[in-house]
């Protein structure tokens, strides 16, 4: 629950005290705080860890990281919704394996 | 080695663990903090590509994990009460408390959500002024800057019904106990990638130069972490003890100032309990006094639970290094992903839970080796 992914900011608006983006990982699109990364505009790539924005990176860099991020399977479970949530946490007896990736023997 | 193949560079990584080998001329431990490593490594069997000698020490950095049993319980008692909407992240699910988890207290009628963000939560209080909201704040310093964010924005708006249930642990003072325990074997670090973007490494050449142990701030990716250890190898072989930095495509010495600056102001550090190890000192962040109202502690009637955790459980020894998951007694009998004792076993991204999912048991070499662990 460390990783940071990567995504491309596709737009930008103000949302009361916040700077927020629209920030597209691989066609999933998650709202962003941007405030601890004032210098992102539209276009650029970030690094983002549970909806903010961690630092910027350039476009190569992201586009390996994230082939790389689902190559490794952990991006599926950093960007589930609610609902995959539940239904994930449903299909595995308590205790558990939180990215999904446990076949017990 | 599988695994490896899949990814773009795997002939790469061959060359580059035979470059290692080149370079390795005596045995080495070197311990990875963070357990998205752990997981990456034992996924992608990069410790076995490593030159004999070179062993993999599997460190305390899954927060999931270190959360101690009695936070659980506590969060399962807020969660169950009336009138609260409890927020958490996926991974905190079905991580089980002493008799319970999370989603069995959704199944029992309590409202417990997910969240992608903590900003989420925040959300939901200013939908739900007539429920109590609480977030659970689990995770290191790359997971800090999003809750600190959250509360500051509360108290901004005078939200009454949000708070935060802290269990937010650092890196550098477990390093620090780590080398400070009695028969440490561990002779370098690779520094976690995510939380160095936060907190860049200014923080680390003081250890590096007290302890004489080399630090590698590190990535995730197989060749991140070949890259890691290739450069702590080539330190522990001339005898330096540096703090380098082979993430520099995301990490600077500096890291993220204004969520630094953010941290400082919404957080204090504070003892701390982690999950299989006890309380270190200094070793997390609490709410200071002027974000405590926003404290889910205080809030709540939950300081009378008290908790204690299985005798047989040797998680504590797996989290500094002292034995492997497989030379735990308890390990794979007692203690499974379905019926885990401790915290390593809890998460996927903890070391027995990583053996264990990847048929890490012991082979006969080790058990031979592992024998003066295992009858002591």
């Amino acid at each position: 629950m460390c990783l940071a992914i990567p995504g491309k900011v596709e737009e930008i608006s103000i949302e009361g005290e916040l700077r927020i983006g629209r920030v597209n990982f691989g066609g999933i699109v998650k709202r962003v705080c941007l405030d601890y990364v004032p210098e992102l505009e539209v276009g650029d790539y970030t690094i983002v860890h549970v909806g903010f924005a961690l630092s910027k990176i350039d476009e190569e860099t992201a586009l390996q990281t994230l082939e790389d991020f689902r190559t490794m399977g952990v991006l599926d479970a950093e960007l589930e919704s609610e609902d995959e949530a539940f239904t994930r946490a449903a299909a595995v007896p308590p205790s558990n394996c939180p990215d999904g990736s446990c076949s017990e023997k | 080695m599988k695994y490896l193949t899949e990814f773009r560079n795997g002939e790469l990584a061959k060359k580059m663990a035979r470059e290692i080998a080149a370079v390795t001329t005596k045995p080495w431990k070197i311990m990875e903090i963070c357990g998205g490593q752990t997981h990456s490594i034992i996924k992608n069997g990069i410790d076995q590509m490593l030159p004999a000698g070179i062993e993999m020490i599997h460190g305390p950095g899954c927060p999931v994990c270190v959360t101690p049993l009695e936070l659980i319980d506590k969060a399962l008692a807020i969660a169950a009460g009336p009138g609260v909407i409890f927020c958490s992240f996926g991974d905190m699910l079905r991580v089980p408390g002493t008799e319970r988890d999370l989603f069995q207290v959704k199944g029992a009628g309590g409202d417990v959500r997910i969240v992608y963000s903590p900003l989420d939560a925040v959300e939901l209080a200013v939908k739900n002024p007539d429920k109590q909201v609480v977030f659970f704040a689990v995770g290191f310093e790359t997971t800090a800057p999003a809750n600190a964010m959250c509360v500051h924005l509360a108290k901004r708006r005078g939200l009454k019904n949000f708070s935060l249930l802290v269990s937010h642990v650092l890196v550098p003072p477990a390093i620090q106990a780590i080398l400070d325990s009695p028969g440490n074997v561990v002779q370098g670090f690779l520094l976690a990638g995510h939380v160095s973007s936060v907190m860049g490494y200014w923080q680390y050449p003081p250890l590096a130069a007290k302890y004489k142990v080399p630090m590698v701030v590190t990535g995730f990716e197989p060749l991140d972490i070949l890259d890691g250890i290739r450069r702590a190898i080539l330190q522990l072989e001339a005898g330096k003890y540096e703090v380098e930095n082979a993430y520099a495509r995301i990490v600077s010495f500096d890291g993220n100032q204004p969520a630094q600056k953010m941290l400082a102001e919404v957080f204090e550090v504070t003892d701390r309990a982690w999950r299989g190890i006890g309380v270190i000192p200094q070793s997390g962040w609490r709410l200071s006094a002027a974000y405590r109202e926003f404290d889910a502690e205080e809030r709540f009637q939950i300081s009378g639970i008290r908790t204690v955790e299985s005798p047989l459980c040797r998680a504590g020894d797996v989290l500094r290094g002292a034995i492997k998951p497989a030379q735990c007694a308890a390990f794979g009998k007692e203690c499974t992903p379905r019926h885990p004792l401790g915290a390593t076993m809890v998460s996927s991204e903890g070391a027995c839970a990583a053996y264990f999912n990847y048929g890490r048991f012991l082979s006969a070499d080790e058990l031979a080796s592992a024998g003066s662990t295992l009858s002591e």
